[in-house]
């Protein structure tokens, strides 16, 4: 099985009016069951364009998109992927627990079941004391915390993340890139990432696609095989290897 | 405290601007009586006055549930069907701009003498509008990213409309209802100074104004005001009630 296949695809927005925008062209990705795929590229060149593709929230202009070895609209439908936005896009009328619980509730699962979950996800990002509390009264980085739980908390098998840790400081953010790799590993989600941050998508990738804008093309693919996925491998050769390699992929 | 007390000190020191115009610039009491005759009358009649405000606090508040359900269901239709929505919204808001009140002098031939239900019915269409538009407005205002969040949850018009567009449009249904309370109340007394039954302020203003009992009429007057505030901060606690995020 793979996870996404993305054939050739071209998204133009605003077709045919002063405004028109070639957001993509011609894009090709695949990702492989239980592959760790970052997208990375300069602003506006159509990473979150390419996700909101993925997961049929916009259609390709040209082109085809296959999740889970069908049509995309069918897996958004078959809840095949969780996602995570760029803006949290909490309900600030729901406590956080709530607004963590709000795709289990649904699917239809259980209030207790429900309950445990949300709280267990909410552990993981390091928020249980806040479980209370409405969104509102969250740092920005927190609700961003409150959002990945929520992505989280269905465990899909696939997982779609657009700057999920842009907001965060480096120390809790290398501490949930350490939990979302050990949560990727234990259930064999297949991820695709858009970051900013080279040395996070070298990181956490096993490949990671470069991107370059007006119109959004993919520029290349850079396969990473780091020893060990801690402290030892961001110290390791390979690791500061790939990072130069992406960055002068992103030079162009 | 801060919140409550400049208004007080505010409002007591008009009291007393208005008691030494009166009594020092011996204004006619048919011009303005002073807050100590009016005071007076007040306690005198209270019992009329409760009476009143009671009646023409039941009218005020049929009309206001009647017309904000009326209301809050003509929204949740327009904003689930397009071009409903975009016909009324201009229509409402010209109707709305109207003199409804006007209304009340047709309605009161169209019923008895003894009936209430024309001053429940002016009220009824005087809350309507406001907690419509705005209502509306905000089961229009949903974010982008919700609705696309929604989206990839497959989630289907009804839960949608439930989970995330009636939650959403609450503050706005709130600033409507503010509105309207207080139009209520003034619909409600109004009406009455164009007949139909005669037991509430509205009428006990007219027939002391007659009676040239100028205090009087002010009492009541002062029953009026406070009928309405009442009304603005019964809705103001439920708002608070019904959205504990806004206190956090
Ligand atoms: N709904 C839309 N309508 C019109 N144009 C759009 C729309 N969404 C995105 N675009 C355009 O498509 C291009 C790519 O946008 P996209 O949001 O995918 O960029 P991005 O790579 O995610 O950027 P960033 O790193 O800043 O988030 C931009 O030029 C943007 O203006
Ligand atoms: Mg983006």
């Amino acid at each position: 099985m793979t996870a996404v296949v993305v054939d050739n695809v071209t998204k133009v927005f605003n077709q045919g009016r002063s405004d028109e925008v070639t957001a993509l062209a011609e894009v090709d990705l695949t990702v492989d069951d239980g592959e760790f795929v970052s997208l990375i590229g300069p602003s506006g060149c159509g990473k979150s364009t390419l996700l909101r593709l993925i997961a049929d929230l916009i259609e390709p202009s040209t082109g085809t998109v296959t999740v889970a070895d069908r049509p995309a609209a069918q897996a958004r439908r078959e809840q095949e992927y969780g996602i995570a936005f760029q803006q949290s896009g909490l309900f600030e009328w729901r406590t956080v627990r709530r607004n963590v619980e709000l795709p289990l509730e649904l699917r239809g699962i259980g209030r207790a079941e429900r309950k445990a979950k949300a709280e267990q996800m909410l552990e993981l990002v390091g928020l249980a004391d806040f479980a209370g509390h409405y969104p509102g009264q969250l740092s920005g980085g927190m609700q961003q915390r409150v959002a990945i739980a929520r992505a989280l908390a269905v465990q899909p098998p696939l997982l779609l993340m657009d700057e999920p840790f842009g907001a965060l400081d480096e120390m809790t953010r290398e501490r949930l890139q350490s939990e979302l790799l050990a949560i990727c590993a234990k259930t064999r989600t297949s991820t695709v990432f858009v970051t900013h941050s080279i040395s996070e998508a070298v990181f956490l990738s096993d490949r990671v696609v470069v991107m370059s804008a007006r119109p959004g093309r993919i520029t290349a693919s850079i396969e990473v095989r780091l020893p060990s996925r801690d402290e030892a491998g961001r110290q390791s050769p390979v690791y500061f290897d790939k990072i130069t390699e992406v960055r002068k992929a992103l030079r162009g | 405290m801060r919140r409550v007390v400049p208004p007080i000190v505010a409002g007591v020191l008009a009291l007393v601007l208005w008691e030494l115009t009166v009594t020092l610039g011996r204004v006619a009491p048919f011009i303005l009586p002073a807050p100590t005759a009016i005071w007076r009358e007040l306690v005198a009649q209270r019992g009329n006055v409760w009476d009143a405000a009671l009646a023409s606090g039941a009218n005020a508040l049929v009309g206001l549930i009647a017309g904000s359900v009326a209301a809050i269901l003509a929204a949740l239709a327009a904003s689930r069907f397009r071009t409903l929505g975009e016909v009324s919204i201009p229509f409402a808001a010209v109707v709305g701009a109207l003199p409804i009140i006007a209304l009340a002098p047709i309605l009161n031939n169209m019923f008895e003498s003894t009936s209430s239900v024309p001053r429940r019915i002016v009220t009824a269409i005087v809350v309507f509008f406001p907690v419509f538009l705005n209502t509306l407005r905000g089961l229009r205002e949903v974010s982008p990213v919700h609705q696309e969040l929604m989206h990839s949850y497959a989630a289907g018009g009804w839960t949608f409309a439930r989970k995330v567009r009636l939650p959403g449009a609450l503050p706005h249904l709130f600033t409507g209802l503010r509105q309207a309370s207080s139009l209520a109340v003034i619909a409600a007394v109004v009406a009455e100074y164009f007949g139909g039954l005669q037991d509430g302020l509205g009428a006990r203003i007219t027939s002391a104004a007659a009676f040239t009992a100028y205090p009087r009429a002010w009492a009541f007057v002062a029953g009026a005001c406070l009928l309405g505030l009442t009304f603005y901060l019964v809705t103001l606690l439920l708002e608070r009630l019904a959205m504990p995020w806004k206190l956090a």
